[in-house]
């Protein structure tokens, strides 16, 4: 190959990023999720050496509404609820980006090499993704998590990514399909690259925007599905999260003792966690997609 | 036609499998001696008691006979309806508590996915038509589908339950009252049910708008769409072929939703304290009940998989092109 084309393709492609960027940054959506999203990254990255100690702790007078002294008040015990929720942003974001990033990569292998291989190994690759899609993850997820008594947030993680993959798997074989009889894919072929070769250099490229905003979905889903399963009960034990806070204000009657400072802060960590990413996605497609932009 | 329902029956069938499989797995692969910390979990205090359990123990999990035979035997009493013993209830049978919880569950879930899922459709497709009401629905929407059930749970259990005192917050009918057939029994049901029923309501309808607001634009967007409008067909005519053409996904992602409204239920029972199989999860996993966990994972799967089926159905009889042309996609 020369080096001409090799050349033209850089400019060419650096240009399609420069016009992403561009229109990245006047995307409001995309620009607002963002900074939300950053800010309470950095709270839950520095939160906790600011809030420094033992998040279980008993350090303040009980059943104290947010003060000076305890920016979110306290628990029913004197537990410091900021510093709860600053060490629960930050087990928040390690279920999404792991549970995510292995629900991605697995998505990710398993959809293109159906979509790409074809044949008997579509065929089989196709069932067992059509077999997880339709198990209703929770279910699976409560069963596994009671009885191997798994209390800490990474093998949780772990798990939510081993169970939420299907659908990406199934977006990524079509659009892999699509991909593959297009010229490029043949011309690479036809030279003699390797079918891995072709994936990661020729049609992964191709849907990058695609598999990132898929990325951002999947770490919304696992967020919320970590909640659900600290909220049942089956959360970790030496440690905090915000699905477990919601737990524990629900089970001590923090409703009925009108402590909403107790339930407000996780369950709107949540929310602006995973409605901020979703914002994003949409903002990110109107960057991707010219036909959505609005003028 | 036989081979698109084939192929679906067969996906359905192997998962099935798959979740017995699994629900058959699951114990065997725990570490320690599960017979011996699941009896002292049980608490049992009187000593026959707890020889029958053990003895129950060992039968079911058969540990003197070989793998593949412990497996048929599960399968087989599957079959037959037995899931086992609870211990949480001993000896109440497991399908007999599910038996009692599913009601209540089903009273939740039915309705608000069906009418979450038509009145978001409805109210998405109206959004789309101006930008005003875009602009305010479309927050409004991704902070729904954002929200984790058990929050907007709480959050409107204590806002029109305790604060305003409109609506009850726990269980499934007035504690003062034993089930029986009358209007002051079935007005206490309506009013523990309203509340659950509405934070589930809330999060999907908030998903459907959304997703039906960006299936017209795109249909809007589409080549016939510009060509009716240059034959000078009606907006509200365009409109309905739109619609009608963005139903078709909606109907997918209902059957891809699926578990995570079931999921959505049995999160916001549990906040409710309602006497459905989310309760009784939250039970079992508080009493280390786990025949009763692996009895309600198998009713939720069977469920899901049936009410997939139903959906594939439905969605040969609304769209004529998987009618004509079946067989290709599955």
């Amino acid at each position: 190959m020369s080096v001409v084309p090799d050349e033209k393709a850089a400019v060419a492609s650096a240009g399609v990023r420069a016009e992403a960027l561009h229109f990245a940054l006047r995307n409001g959506k995309l620009l607002a999720g963002l900074a939300v999203l950053l800010a309470l990254l950095l709270l839950g990255l520095f939160g906790p050496l600011v809030s420094a100690g033992d998040p279980n702790a008993y350090v303040g007078p009980q059943f104290a509404p947010p003060s000076g002294d305890h920016w979110f008040g306290t628990t029913l015990f004197g537990q410091d609820i900021f510093t709860q929720f600053v060490h629960g942003l930050r087990a928040t974001f390690l279920v999404g980006l792991l549970g995510g990033g292995i629900a991605a990569v697995i998505g990710m292998a398993i959809g293109f090499t159906a979509g790409y291989r074809g044949g008997v190994v579509d065929e089989v690759l196709n069932m067992l993704t059509n077999i997880v899609l339709v198990l209703p993850a929770l279910a699976v997820l409560l069963v596994i998590n009671a009885y191997l008594g798994i209390r800490s947030i990474p093998v949780q993680a772990v798990f939510i990514g081993l169970t939420s993959w299907p659908w990406v798997a199934r977006a990524i074989r079509a659009q892999t399909f699509s991909l593959r009889t297009r010229d490029f894919v043949d011309l690479a072929r036809l030279s003699g690259v390797r079918p891995w070769k072709i994936m990661t250099t020729e049609i992964a490229p191709n849907m990058s925007s695609y598999l990132f905003m898929a990325f951002i979905l999947l770490f919304g889903g696992s967020v919320l599905i970590g909640a659900s399963l600290d909220f049942v009960g089956l959360g970790p034990t030496d440690s905090i999260s915000l699905g477990l806070m919601l737990n524990n204000a629900a089970r001590y009657n923090a409703l009925h003792l009108g402590m909403w400072w107790w339930f407000i802060p996780p369950g709107l960590g949540i929310t602006a966690v995973v409605g901020s990413l979703y914002v994003m996605n949409v903002g990110l497609d109107e960057v991707f997609n010219p036909k959505l932009r609005e003028m | 036609m036989r081979r698109y329902f084939g192929r679906k029956l067969l996906i359905y069938g192997l998962t099935f499998f798959a979740a017995v499989t699994i629900n058959w797995l699951i114990p065997r692969l725990m570490p320690g001696d599960p017979v011996a910390s699941m009896v002292s979990r049980a608490n049992l205090t009187q000593p026959e008691a707890v020889a029958a359990m053990q003895a129950y123990y060992t039968g079911l999990f058969g540990l003197d006979l070989p793998a593949w035979q412990q497996y048929l035997n599960f399968w087989g009493a599957l079959l037959r309806g037995d899931l086992g013993i609870s211990i949480w209830l001993f000896p109440t049978p497991v399908a007999d508590v599910i038996t009692r919880a599913v009601p209540y569950t089903l009273g939740l879930l039915v309705p608000a996915i069906l009418l979450s899922w038509w009145a978001g459709n409805r109210f998405g497709a109206f959004a789309a038509r101006r930008r005003l009401l875009d602009n305010t629905v479309l927050p409004v929407g991704y902070i729904l589908t954002a929200t984790p059930y058990m929050w907007l749970a709480i959050l409107l259990a204590w806002g029109l339950g305790i604060v305003a005192g409109i609506f009850p917050v726990a269980g499934g009918y007035s504690y003062a009252m034993r089930p029986n057939l009358s209007w002051e029994f079935a007005g206490s049901l309506a009013l523990h049910w309203f509340l659950p029923f509405l934070s589930l309501f809330l999060v999907a309808f908030g998903g459907w708008a959304i997703g039906m607001r960006n299936m017209i634009i795109y249909e809007l967007e589409a080549d016939y769409s510009s060509y009716l409008a240059a034959l000078g067909a009606p907006r509200r005519l365009i409109r309905r072929y739109a619609f009608r053409n963005a139903v078709l996904p909606q109907i997918t992602g209902l059957a891809l939703q699926l578990g995570v409204l079931v999921a959505g239920a049995l999160v916001t029972e549990v906040v409710f304290s309602y006497p459905g199989l989310g309760s009784l999860i939250l039970k079992a996993i508080q009493n280390q009940d786990f025949f009763l966990l692996q009895g309600i994972f198998l009713f939720i799967v069977t469920g899901v998989l049936i009410a997939n089926f139903v959906i594939d159905i439905v969605y040969v009889l609304v769209d004529p092109r998987t009618r004509a042309g079946m067989g290709a996609e599955a």
